[in-house]
Order: C-alpha cells, then sequence, then structure tokens
C-alpha cells in the first residue's frame, strides 16, 4: 500500500550523527538506538502495511527528559513521532525518516491507587490491562478493554481514544480519564485535569485525547476506576437473517436496556470463528448476536429474562444464556478469536472501523456484499451492535497481483459507505495514515482547518507527528490567516488578552 | 439581533469583524449573571435557531438546534422514557430568574452537569458533535451524529463549557439514554462532613452503584445534615443494590427513605441552592473528594453554608471568606474555584474561572485565538477583570 509522507527534511539528514549525540547527552548513551538492526522493530505499528524507518529510536524515562528532547528537536526543527506499545492499527506511530521516535516503553510505572476517590495515576508505558490487575484486590478496575489491552499502553490508549467491547456502556478512553501531564514540542509541561472531576477554563483534556500524538507527548494519566460488577452473564443468540437481528439490538435499546456488551457476527464470521474454537455457535444462523449483562445477580437474572423476550420476538432461532463463567466466556471465545479465524481462511485481512447509524445496518451490510462481488473479495463482519460501529475484514491474498490494491480500495468504498449513511470513518482506531486521505469525505476544508489550527496552537512548527490525521500538511501562518469581509482588514483599537 | 438561521449567524459575526466589534450569545439568560456585565459588546439571542432535527430514540442520538428549549427536549426525551444522562439543571432560580428558559446551546456552552455526573459523565461526555459560527465568521462542524466516533479532533468536547468563547453553536448532536424505571432516594442524618465522604466514597466504590451521591451541610435542608444516595434501574436491580446499601451501614445507622415530593424538593435546591444563605457570594469548588471536609473545615465560617455533590468532588459554598485566601487553598489540594454567585462589583474585580498557571494560561489563549483571532466573542464577561479592557 503506498500513503504519502511528508517529504524528508534533507538538512535534518544530514545532522543525522549530531542527533544521536544529542539525544545521548539529553537522555543516556544506552537509551538511544541509532543502528539499522535494533530499530527494525520499531519500523511499523500493528498496520503492519506500512513500513519506515525513524532517523533514530530514543527511549526516555523521565518526563523531564521528554520535554529536553522535544526542547532541542523544537529549537532545531527536527519532526518527532510518539510511540506507546505500538499497537495501532491506523498506523499512528509510523515513523517518519527524518523524525526521532519517541518510545515511551519505560514509562512502566503505576505511581498510586487511591481507593477512596476510585482513580489511578499511571505513568503513559503502562499496559492497560495492568492498571485493572493492579486494582482488582481493591475490588477496582479500569473499564476501557480494546482488544490489545495485554499489550496497549495507557499513553496510546489516550492518543487514540480507544475503545472496546464494553465501551456501549462504560464509555471509551476518553470518558475514563481524569487527567495527563503532557509535553508540548516546546518542551513545557503542563497537567491537564487532575483529580477533580474537571477543571477551570477550556477543556483541553478533552481535545487531547484522542488527537493520535500530535498536540504533546503524554507522560502521566490519572484514570478513573469503576467498582467491579458483581456479576456478569451472557446471551447467545441465533438469527435467521441479519435484519432480525439488527430489529433485536434496537429493540433492546428501546426496552432501556444497555448491555455492558453488544457483540453482532454474519454468517461468514460465525462460520471462521466456529471452525477456529469450537465454540458452539449456530451454524445455520445468518447473524449472531452476543449480550453481555452486568450488575447484582437480581439485575442481570431480570435483564437475561427480558432479553430473551425480545430475541424471540425478533424470530431468534437459537437463544442460550450463560449459567456458569465458563459458559460465559466460551460464548466470547469465538468473537474474541475472530480475527485469527478468519486469517485461517484466507492469506491476508484488512480490518476496517467505520460507524454508522444502526438502523442502516441491514442495509450498509448488503451493499458491502455487493462492493464484496464488484471486488471479488470475500468479507467477513463483525460488529460491535450496541454503538454502530463496524468492523469488516476483507480477506485477500497480498501474494496475488493486484489484490493488496483492490483490498485497499474496497475498504474505502466502505468508509465512503459509512459517510453516506451518515456515519465516520473510524470508530475507535483513529485515522493515523490509513484513514487520512479519507477526511474530506466527511469534513469541508473549514471544518479541517478549525481542527489544524488546533494543532497550531500546541505545534506551531508542526514538528510532532506531522502527516497523520489531516491530508494536507498546511503551513500554520496560512492557516491562521484572518479573512474579514467586507474590507475592514483588522481591529487596531481592540485589546488583546 | 435575533438571527433565525446559522447563515445570518454568520452574516452576524462577518459584520461584527469587519466592524470590530463584539458579540455575546445568549439563549434564555438563566447563566447570564454568572461572570461581570458585558458593556462592551452587542447582544446575539440565538433562540430564533429551533426544534429538534433528528431524534431516534433507539439510536440513542438527539439532533437539535442551538436555541431551542431544554425543557421541550426533556419532554421529547421524557415521552420515549429517556433522558440526557448528565442530568442538567436548569439554574435559572438560583439567579432570581424562572427556570425554563434555558436552551440546549445554553446548556453545551456552559457544560454543567447534576448529580448523576458522578457515574456517568458530565454534559462533555454526551456531546457527540456541533454545527457552529467560529470567530472567523465560518460555519463549520465538529464530531459526528453517532455514539461511537473518533475521526479528527474531538472538537465537541473543547467547545463543552467554553461559555461561547470560541464559537457559536448552531446545532449540538447528544447522545441520549434509557431514563431508569424505578428510583429510590435514601439519606443519613447528623453525619460530619468527613464521615459523609468516608461513607459516599464506600458506596461509589461498592456494587450498590448509586447515581448520586451528596451531603447537606447542617443548616441547609434540614437543621442537621442530610447524607442522600439515590439508586436506580428495573425494579429487581433496586431492590437488590438498596439490600446492598443496608450492608454497608454501621449497626446503629438507620436509612430514611425520602418521599417522591421531598425528593423532589431536594433536587430543586440543588438548582436554585435556596438553601445556601443569599447574603454573601457563592463558590463551585471543584475538587479531589477527599480534600472536600477539610477544604470546608478551612473556609467557611460558623454562619456559612455549604453542600457538596459527586461524594465530594463539587462543593457549593457560601461564604464571606477572602477570595484569594479561598482560591490558594483550593489550588493547594489540585482544585479550582469558580465564583458562582455574588454581586456586580466583585463579579468584575474577579475573574469568573479559577486563573490557570502561566504554562496552561498561554496555551488556552493559544487555542482560543485560533478560534476567534480578532477578539470577537471576548468580552469584559470572563476578562478576569476590568483592567484588562
Amino acid at each position: 500500500m503506498t500513503v504519502l509522507l511528508p517529504e524528508a527534511d534533507a538538512t535534518v539528514l544530514a545532522r543525522r550523527a549530531e542527533v544521536v549525540a544529542v539525544l545521548r547527552r539529553l537522555v543516556s548513551a544506552d537509551a538511544v538506538i541509532d543502528d539499522v538492526a535494533r530499530m527494525r522493530p520499531y519500523e511499523s505499528d500493528a498496520l503492519t502495511a506500512y513500513r519506515q524507518l525513524p532517523l533514530v529510536v530514543v527511549l526516555p524515562e523521565t518526563t523531564l527528559q521528554v520535554a529536553a528532547v522535544l526542547r532541542w528537536c523544537h529549537e532545531n526543527g527536527v519532526r518527532v513521532v510518539p510511540r506507546g506499545a505500538g499497537t495501532s492499527l491506523s498506523g499512528g506511530a509510523l515513523p517518519l525518516g527524518d523524525a526521532v521516535l519517541l518510545v515511551l516503553s519505560k514509562f512502566s510505572r503505576i505511581l498510586e491507587i487511591d481507593i477512596e476517590d476510585r482513580l489511578a495515576v499511571v505513568q503513559s508505558g503502562v499496559a492497560n490491562l495492568a492498571i485493572s490487575a493492579a486494582a482488582e484486590p481493591h475490588g477496582l478496575y479500569y473499564a476501557p478493554d480494546p482488544s490489545s489491552q495485554i499489550a496497549c499502553s495507557i499513553g496510546g490508549n489516550v492518543a487514540e481514544n480507544s475503545g472496546g467491547v464494553h465501551c456501549l456502556k462504560y464509555g471509551l478512553t476518553t470518558h475514563n480519564v481524569l487527567g495527563v501531564r503532557l509535553v508540548t514540542m516546546e518542551g513545557e509541561i503542563v497537567d491537564l485535569g487532575g483529580r477533580a472531576f474537571d477543571s477551570s477554563g477550556l477543556d483541553l483534556l478533552g481535545v487531547v485525547v484522542g488527537s493520535e500524538g500530535l498536540l504533546g507527548v503524554v507522560t502521566e494519566v490519572t484514570v478513573r476506576l469503576l467498582p467491579k460488577p458483581e456479576s456478569v452473564r451472557a446471551l447467545l443468540i441465533g438469527f435467521p437473517t441479519v435484519d432480525d437481528a439488527a430489529r433485536c439490538v434496537a429493540d433492546v435499546i428501546a426496552g432501556g436496556i444497555i448491555p455492558a456488551g453488544m457483540e453482532m457476527m454474519d454468517r461468514p464470521a460465525i462460520h471462521a470463528a466456529e471452525a477456529f474454537v469450537q465454540a458452539g455457535y449456530p451454524l445455520d444462523a445468518e447473524a449472531l448476536l452476543i449480550v453481555e449483562v452486568d450488575g447484582p445477580p437480581a439485575e442481570c437474572d431480570h435483564l437475561v429474562a427480558e432479553i430473551e423476550q425480545l430475541a424471540m420476538r425478533n424470530a431468534a432461532e437459537s437463544c442460550r444464556s450463560s449459567s456458569s463463567e465458563a459458559e460465559r466466556l466460551r460464548f466470547w471465545a469465538g468473537r474474541k478469536a475472530a480475527f485469527p479465524a478468519v486469517s485461517r481462511i484466507a492469506p491476508d485481512y484488512y480490518c476496517m472501523d467505520g460507524t454508522i447509524p444502526r438502523r442502516r445496518l441491514p442495509e450498509v451490510l448488503q451493499r458491502i456484499r455487493a462492493l464484496s462481488e464488484h471486488y471479488g473479495l470475500g468479507v467477513a463482519n463483525v460488529f460491535h451492535a450496541g454503538d454502530g460501529n463496524l468492523h469488516p475484514l476483507i480477506l485477500y491474498d497480498a501474494n496475488q497481483p493486484g489484490q493488496l490494491e483492490a483490498a485497499e480500495e474496497f475498504g474505502n468504498d466502505i468508509l465512503r459507505l459509512c459517510v453516506e449513511v451518515g456515519g465516520v470513518l473510524t470508530g475507535e482506531h483513529g485515522v493515523g495514515i490509513e484513514k487520512r486521505d479519507l477526511m474530506p469525505e466527511m469534513f469541508s476544508t473549514d471544518d479541517l482547518a478549525h481542527q489544524e489550527r488546533v494543532k497550531c496552537a500546541f505545534d506551531p512548527k508542526q514538528l510532532l507527528n506531522p502527516g497523520k490525521v489531516f491530508p494536507t500538511l498546511h503551513r500554520c501562518a496560512e492557516l491562521g490567516r484572518v479573512h474579514v469581509h467586507g474590507g475592514v482588514v483588522r481591529f487596531p483599537e481592540l485589546p488583546r488578552f | 439581533m435575533r438571527p433565525c438561521d446559522e447563515n445570518e449567524v454568520v452574516e452576524i459575526v462577518r459584520a461584527a469583524m469587519a466592524q470590530s466589534r463584539r458579540l455575546q450569545w445568549c439563549g434564555g439568560g438563566s447563566k447570564r449573571d454568572i461572570g461581570a456585565a458585558e458593556e462592551d459588546s452587542a447582544l446575539v439571542d440565538l433562540r430564533g435557531l429551533q426544534g429538534i432535527i433528528d431524534y431516534d430514540p433507539s439510536e440513542l442520538v438527539l439532533t437539535v438546534r442551538a436555541g431551542t428549549p431544554w425543557a421541550e427536549i426533556e419532554r421529547a426525551l421524557a415521552a420515549e422514557r429517556q433522558m440526557l444522562a448528565c442530568e442538567p439543571l436548569d439554574v435559572a432560580g438560583c439567579f432570581g430568574r424562572s427556570p425554563g428558559e434555558m436552551t440546549m446551546g445554553g446548556l453545551v456552552a456552559s457544560g454543567l452537569s447534576g448529580p448523576r455526573r458522578v457515574v456517568a459523565g458530565s454534559v462533555r461526555d454526551h456531546v457527540l458533535g456541533f454545527r457552529a459560527v467560529s470567530g472567523r465568521g465560518e460555519l463549520f462542524v465538529g464530531g459526528g451524529k453517532v455514539v461511537k466516533n473518533v475521526t479528527g479532533y474531538d472538537l465537541p468536547k473543547l467547545l463543552t463549557g467554553s461559555w461561547g468563547r470560541l464559537a457559536a453553536l448552531t446545532e449540538v448532536t447528544l447522545k441520549v439514554l434509557p431514563a431508569p424505571e424505578t428510583v429510590c432516594v435514601v439519606a443519613l442524618q447528623g453525619l460530619e462532613a468527613a464521615q459523609a465522604w468516608q461513607f459516599l466514597a464506600r458506596v461509589l466504590g461498592s456494587s450498590v452503584g448509586a447515581t448520586a451521591a451528596l451531603h447537606f451541610g447542617p443548616g441547609t435542608a434540614r437543621a442537621e445534615s442530610l447524607t442522600v444516595i439515590r439508586l436506580e434501574g428495573f425494579e429487581p436491580s433496586v431492590a437488590a443494590r438498596l439490600q446492598g446499601l443496608h450492608g454497608l451501614l454501621a449497626p446503629h445507622q438507620a436509612l430514611l427513605t425520602l418521599s417522591d415530593s421531598q425528593r423532589s424538593a431536594l433536587w430543586a435546591s440543588l438548582a436554585s441552592l435556596d438553601v445556601l444563605p443569599r447574603d454573601r457570594p457563592i463558590w463551585r469548588l471543584s475538587v479531589p473528594a477527599r480534600r472536600c471536609s477539610q477544604l470546608l473545615a478551612e473556609l467557611a465560617a460558623g454562619d456559612d453554608r455549604w453542600l457538596f455533590d459527586w461524594g465530594g468532588a463539587l462543593c457549593w459554598l457560601a461564604s464571606h471568606v477572602e477570595p484569594e485566601r479561598l482560591r490558594d487553598a483550593v489550588a493547594a489540594v489540585g482544585g479550582h474555584a469558580m465564583l458562582w454567585r455574588a454581586d456586580a462589583p466583585l463579579r468584575r474585580r474577579l475573574p469568573t474561572f479559577h486563573p490557570l498557571s502561566a504554562a496552561l494560561g498561554a496555551l488556552e489563549e493559544r487555542v482560543r485565538s485560533q478560534f476567534d483571532p480578532l477578539g470577537v466573542f471576548a468580552t469584559s464577561r470572563f476578562a478576569g477583570s476590568v483592567d484588562a479592557h
């Protein structure tokens, strides 16, 4: 796959030895990696179709070191790409050839768990799941659970505003982060948010979460912890048509129930998963729903009974509810293994991530099937049904000439379709480089300019992770120009604050 | 001025840019007495932008023009047994105005949430998208119209609670949620502030799943203090949660169950703050919950009155305490103090919002000026003090 990255700055490339020497001085000799063999593992994130060696890799371990590196790079016009655990599915951490790759994996300490106020203060390289593990003895956990949670870092979650199967009820990263310590490209250290619920002034924390590493480097994160639910149960429901399943989902929500998770799989995904893990999925179903509820046992029993009724009313052909933890996990096993399962039925797959209004689901799946025929490539759909977040997995073989390009074109068509029906390009994976050039499908030039100017406020020289998210790298001077209509150019008498 | 559509809003902003005038946005005016008087700017009433554009209950999404009254939306949601989970409070009564005028634009622009915020998040957590006109005289959109979206920067969060300083909202899209089937409000009497925080922390950290956790200090709702917990959900669930709550009580403690009318009266006082004295300023303190009781002990004089919400993370304090001393004490524990209600001279003298650190203040100013480089929306209301002009 090809994507145009910002042209490498030849003067920076020529200064590589100096950059390496400075980083060794600012951080430490063994925290800098500059030989090709040892830089190789950093050449891509989880969007492995794109690869690029960085100028140099640096692994600082204190906020002051991060600030020193950024300040020097800012003063010297050197680009920086931040990286957490490298699990981005959209190329958010893809290196640039003329940029320092700033890796935060040494920020691995959990600094504090406050049991009464139910929060944790952790360094940004801590793995998502490690927070819940540390909170577990106190009956608490960190709710957002992206599928890569064993590996992905909380700093990366903040950058991407990561979701997970339970975000229908518990929200995305942004709803569960109280504060961050942020280092700006100029090397300034600021705390956004903190231990209070809101902060004075503009909600800069709100815009930093999900900014894909373009606004600053996060070194510390304060997250909300929740009490662990007393009990959890799941239902596995098979439907003869996608329409029936979609109607059941709408009825559950219209019935006042917000399940902890509500996942849908279509026939190809059901078959791939069942062949892989033998979870007991109904092979004659056109659509499968996994619905999970949590809370006090009395609440779970009540909700399970309600959902069973709604399933039957919507022509469900099979409906099982878990009566043990082992059974609940078995229901999930196929869904959780959907990606590896699909990779057994095709040499390669390409995972998409659009969101649509749920009422358009049957129509969207039908049009995806038509596109599948048009491109001659198979597709399996897994779907966060509760919130309309679609994950079509496009099947292809990179060794067959033209298939990779066709898969990419197919994927772009799916995302355009999502926008056309009132949805968005990405529900949880981020724009990165992958969907960057599709941004004009959703936003006008003026819309994008208002976003890009936020970047200019944080990083006026556009040195931090450039080439991601926005299709065109505009200069801030150009974006900042004010167009006064009516001939008056400025208001000289207006005071500036 | 009263524009009827967003194109007219664009024209008004462009004219103000060309004529070097400042503009102040107004909806129902429920919060107009927050901040300093705005004598330097022309009033633009956005209530001409009215009506629901799209509301599909099973999608959990509502799109509405900014000038639509919240009361109308609240009724439309209730008819579908849904709600805005952040529990907006119409604070008009606090300023001697009649409730019912607050608009959706004002609700989002102020970002003020009610008691459910402690578990369900704030207004900003439920704003999915918007259309707005920036100080550049340009109409732009941010976010989307679906409940899960990470495409581009999260500008809806930045505009929520920005009090009209970045852009005039013309349309907002919000996430809505099912309203609970059953509500049960219980209370304990006579707890000290520190005991109340501790008890509420235990409740919020348990599987009881309280959706409100607040504490009225002595001499407010009643002569004795009142610690209030709300449980909501399906009936069997509320019964189980109530049983769980009983398990957290000490042997000598007994829960009072509040009647519907008692409950409504308490909730009305949370919006109007009529349980606090009128003769002194009211401060809104956002603090780490564990610091709340200690701060109140430090700052409140004998006849001052207070209550706290969100398990202690939000304190309302009516006090003559010296403002600088209060702000220093609140900042020292990692919180901030907003001047909520005060006479006009104090509002002219003091910045409404807690001043930021130099680095953060500079960053915020750079963000603000990207949306409004000419200062069309930079009125005296939040300028800090009249001297800034």
